[in-house]
């Protein structure tokens, strides 16, 4: 990455902590798993899984948080610059804790295409950064949708070993409508890649 | 070939190698199980990355004098904890987002899963939501929290701090740190702190006692800028 010289020197970073084990007292306030507004366009789709630390235990105190596009792939922003509608009370951001089993699980929309550094937008994905207490910097990742065949072309997923790129499809849910399985594994077999931007 | 539009994604500055506590860092148990074992995988800033969630005022629940959430006054040393929330440019970020939480003044958390024998305090919370102004300052009122034990190894006290989570303007410069006291006796044995490896960022995590903000016959001041990451000069082009 090319950085262009500065005249004055940089205000320096503040670094990252862990939320520890009691976030809920700051982060209950924006508790919202369910993204969803009357009128909202597109595809409605629940996400769940479970949080999973090294020895395969569900992780009881993580919080994970989304962001993602609409339906017709803009996101509620003002650096997104597209000409495509945005839905009205549609934010696109979530907040989750895991429970006593380490579920976690959202209600939203499936998010449309979005523009990528190459000629092929990105599939639809959304943006997960993931809290908890041994987390001394959060983990980000992506959950992308098994089923949508532009996966193939997507910059991001191009990226990375085929052999762990599984780890970021959601799975449907056998007879359960528009639901899809999406675990986060921490570390060890089937680990969730995880990303830096 | 298709029709595109393209579009510049305004792309943020990288992290300086040791500012950043790494996600496994052994004297900190409890990452030893959650860390993960792979590298990272470095990805391009998109528009997914380059941009994130807003908040409006309506939004926010919770208010920022954390000594007036209960009937009566909260125990302790009642403070003022200002500063400002700038980009690495020096430049304000406005209207965004500020979530602090901490244990009161007895070293307790207002939280079922902490077990710690000091008392709670019926007239704390230790909660508070703000937007910064158009300096990107904020000021919020409360009690100094005090030290915990916790089970980290034989004898582990965590020095006073308070947790803040900030958005900034994309999911890029997303950051949740924790504040705290200059002068405290704990902070060279504590692997949260610790694990940060650049001394000067350690250093910017302790706020500093301020005359300024100090009131009389009120409350001490405390001041604590926090600086998120920048942008590059040159955009990135995404097309779609």
């Amino acid at each position: 990455m090319t950085t262009s010289p500065k005249t004055d020197p940089l205000l320096g970073l503040a670094a990252a902590q862990t939320v520890g084990p009691f976030f809920q007292i700051g982060f209950e306030a924006l508790y919202q798993n369910d993204l969803t507004v009357p009128g909202l366009k597109g595809r409605l789709v629940t996400i769940r899984g479970q949080v999973f630390d090294s020895g395969r235990l569900p992780v009881p105190d993580a919080v994970l948080e989304i962001w993602q596009a609409n339906s017709f792939g803009k996101y509620a922003h003002p650096e997104d610059q597209q000409d495509k509608p945005l839905d009205l009370g549609f934010a696109g951001f979530g907040r989750c804790p895991t429970d006593a089993e380490g579920r976690f699980g959202f209600r939203t929309v499936k998010p449309g295409p979005v523009p990528s550094s190459t000629e092929t937008p990105q599939a639809p994905h959304i943006n997960v950064s993931i809290f908890m207490r041994g987390l001394l910097d959060r983990l980000v990742t992506r959950i992308y949708f098994i089923d949508e065949d532009s996966n193939r072309t997507d910059e991001i997923l191009n990226l990375i070993d085929p052999t762990r790129l599984p780890t970021l499809l959601a799975r449907p849910i056998p007879d359960e409508a528009d639901a899809y399985l999406w675990n986060i594994v921490l570390q060890g077999h089937d680990e969730t890649v995880f990303l830096d931007f | 070939m298709k029709n595109m539009t393209v579009f510049p994604v305004r792309r943020f500055r990288s992290p300086a190698p040791g500012i950043h506590p790494p996600h496994l860092y052994p004297g900190y148990v409890s990452s030893v199980k959650r860390a993960p074992s792979h590298a990272l995988v470095s990805i391009p800033q998109t528009l997914s990355e380059v941009t994130g969630p807003g908040f409006q005022r309506h939004q926010l629940k919770v208010g920022a004098d954390l000594t007036a959430q209960g009937h009566g006054e909260p125990s302790g040393q009642r403070i003022l904890l200002s500063g400002r929330v700038l980009d690495e440019d020096g430049k304000p970020i406005r209207n965004t987002l500020v979530e602090i939480w901490q244990a009161n003044a007895a070293g307790r958390y207002y939280h079922a899963v902490d077990q710690h024998d000091a008392p709670l305090d019926p007239n704390f919370i230790g909660n508070g939501q703000l937007l910064t102004d158009d300096e990107g300052r904020y000021q919020f009122k409360t009690i100094r929290p005090g030290a915990y034990p916790w089970r980290n190894h034989p004898n582990a006290w965590r020095p006073a701090h308070i947790h803040f989570s900030l958005f900034g303007p994309a999911i890029s410069t997303r950051l949740v740190t924790q504040m705290y006291f200059p002068g405290d006796p704990l902070l060279p044995f504590d692997p949260i702190y610790n694990g940060i490896r650049d001394e000067a960022a350690r250093q910017r995590l302790i706020a500093r006692f301020d005359w300024d903000t100090t009131v009389p016959e009120h409350a001490l001041g405390f001041t604590f800028d926090i600086v998120l990451r920048g942008r590059l000069e040159t955009p990135m082009e995404n097309r779609l």
